[in-house]
């Protein structure tokens, strides 16, 4: 597995991953060679195999739907980098 | 460098407080021996004068810490104290704590000061121990060394130019280097085990769902579990039965009894014992003096009267590639949250939504974390998860069915910790797969769930060796008791670095 300097670039857009010019080689470079490694999955035949969901089975426990969390969007927006009239401020996103 | 043997003594002298165990200080404080604020202000005295060397902190919160020993030593005078009441311990700085900083190990929440306690930090205070500081990691647990924390690297107390494992490296410095008995670790896939192997001290990954991960920053959500590093089994014990409990916030937590682990370690006996050697585990890629440790382990076992047993855990050699699926895959998922708009890291000067999102991960994030997010993105984008994601989860089932099996012949399963001792600063840093590739022998417990610990059985080359013990689910108990047996009859778990007691 060899990925090209632009799937690292697109797999990077995906991920909402700014890679400078030159981090793009040495990361197409990694990742194939991670890759390569996960690869050797490949080694054993797994079908007919059921894939894991949970190490015991245990399924997501359901809890009453009733309100449990306070009121605390004063302290939560405390540690926003931009906040105003309680609202989280972003660049422009609607022209 | 060993400097010789201390710790608890029979002969009647006490070392200094310092040099004890948590065990030990639970009984000076209920002795009236010391007080809560004597022994935090001497721990918070050595971690100040040591940290500059160690880095082993990235914050000391002398004074919550003296408050919560004051709080402590009133209630003991009024009589409400439990077992570990004014026990001072450090936190691996994933666990959120109110008020203070909780970064990660990264740029990304270098500015974070959690609204609210970790379950885990709630569990532990409510149990009287009194939090020092938070320790260094790897950033996001990423990592087998703890050179990817944003706050730079840890020193091996046992040699200082030598990396003290990750991504619990911190946590297992500072327990070493004794600048507190004990501390919290998190392991997704060998993050306790393979730093409490690399600096001599015992480590335990409780079952999956045994420890609520509220509160605990997510790395991998299926994987990651958190539990204690100290220097015995006994301490281990303690920590645990502090940590563990059912928890509401956290929709994986078994909704079991917690066992007495402390009280049932006398009880649990090595004679007949079945210890399973899985070859897997003994074949290459062990460096003879992990190898000559090991077996001697085995050996020592034998003598006091368990049964060795070779099974085989066939799906061995497929563990590290199904877990860099499941791993990235939800890491990529969990730190999606890191956008640059709620809190942590945001870039200047954003051009537009999408720069904002970019540039703040970007420069928030370290390269072996994006390294890690573009994997699991990949994995999971279109086309591409039966292949990856799903394929990993179908042997993640391969190997829990070889652990089930092996369970029907044995007690516990013996093998190395980590494949090496401790290795130089810089040596696999640029080299991902190699540093993968540590945690060999302790990522296939993390994909079926299992409780595993690791502890001190010897050294190589003046360098530390741990051997790592599995159970089945739930057996921690069994692991912590068998443990503690093994510690009763040899003094591996009671050496010193060099230069700790100067």
């Amino acid at each position: 597995m060899s990925l090209s300097p632009d799937e690292v670039r697109r797999i990077a857009h995906l991920a909402r991953l700014s890679v400078a010019d030159d981090e793009v080689a040495a990361n197409a470079n990694d990742l194939s060679n991670i890759l390569d490694l996960v690869d050797r999955m490949n080694a054993v035949d797994t079908s007919g195999v059921t894939p894991m969901a949970h190490p015991q089975n245990a399924t997501q426990r359901l809890r009453p739907d009733v309100v449990t969390e306070p009121d605390q969007r004063e302290r939560y927006q405390r540690l926003a980098p931009a906040v105003e009239r309680g609202l989280y401020l972003v660049p422009r996103v609607v022209e | 460098m060993i400097s010789g043997r201390t710790g608890p003594t029979n002969d009647g002298s006490n070392p200094v407080m310092h040099d004890r165990t948590i065990a030990e200080l639970a009984r000076a404080l209920a002795d009236g021996e010391v007080s809560s604020v004597e022994l935090t202000r001497g721990f918070l005295d050595r971690i100040e004068a040591r940290n500059p060397d160690s880095n082993s902190f990235i914050t000391i919160t002398r004074e919550q810490a003296l408050a919560e020993a004051e709080v402590a030593d009133a209630g003991r005078a009024a009589g409400r104290a439990g077992a570990l009441t004014g026990v001072p311990i450090a936190h691996k700085d994933i666990f959120c704590t109110d008020g203070v900083r909780t970064s990660c190990g990264s740029r990304m929440l270098d500015n974070f000061e959690a609204p609210y306690d970790a379950t885990v930090v709630r569990n532990m205070r409510e149990a009287g121990l009194v939090m020092l500081g938070k320790t260094n990691m790897d950033e996001f647990a990423m990592g087998s060394s703890n050179e990817t924390s944003y706050y730079g690297p840890v020193n091996n107390p046992w040699d200082p130019r030598r990396v003290p494992g990750g991504s619990s490296g911190g946590s297992a410095a500072a327990v070493a280097a004794r600048l507190a008995p004990g501390a919290t670790g998190t392991d997704t896939g060998g993050s306790i085990r393979q730093p409490a192997a690399m600096c001599g001290l015992t480590g335990l990954k409780p079952t999956y769902g045994r420890v609520s991960r509220f509160g605990m920053v997510a790395f991998a959500s299926s994987l990651d579990q958190g539990g204690p590093l100290a220097r015995t089994a006994e301490d281990c014990a303690l920590m645990l039965g502090a940590m563990a409990g059912f928890d509401p916030n956290d929709s994986t937590s078994i909704d079991r009894p917690v066992d007495d682990y402390a009280g049932a370690l006398d009880g649990v006996s090595l004679q007949g014992l079945k210890v399973g050697l899985p070859k897997e585990y003994f074949g290459e890629g062990m460096s003879e003096g992990v190898r000559g440790v090991v077996d001697g382990v085995a050996e020592r076992l034998r003598e006091l009267g368990a049964e060795p047993v070779e099974i085989s855990l066939a799906h061995t050699d497929l563990s590290v590639p199904a877990y860099y699926v499941v791993a990235p895959a939800e890491a990529s998922s969990n730190l999606s949250r890191f956008d640059g708009v709620r809190y942590g890291y945001r870039c200047e000067e954003a051009k537009n939504i999408l720069d904002l999102y970019e540039r703040s991960r970007g420069e928030g994030f370290g390269a072996e974390v994006k390294r890690r997010i573009m994997v699991g993105t990949y994995a999971l984008s279109a086309g591409y998860f039966d292949a990856y994601y799903l394929k990993a989860q179908k042997i993640r089932q391969l190997i829990s069915e070889d652990f089930r099996k092996a369970f029907e012949q044995v007690d516990v399963i013996l093998g190395p910790t980590s494949p090496t001792t401790a290795f130089p600063i810089g040596e696999r840093s640029d080299d991902p797969v190699a540093m993968y590739m540590s945690d060999v022998y302790t990522i296939a417990v993390n994909l079926a769930g299992l409780p595993a610990l690791s502890m001190p059985a010897g050294f190589a080359d003046g360098l530390p060796v741990g051997v790592q013990l599995i159970g089945n689910h739930f057996d921690e108990g069994r692991l912590l008791g068998v443990a503690h047996q093994y510690q009763q009859a040899t003094d591996h778990h009671r050496q010193v670095p060099a230069g700790v007691n100067d």
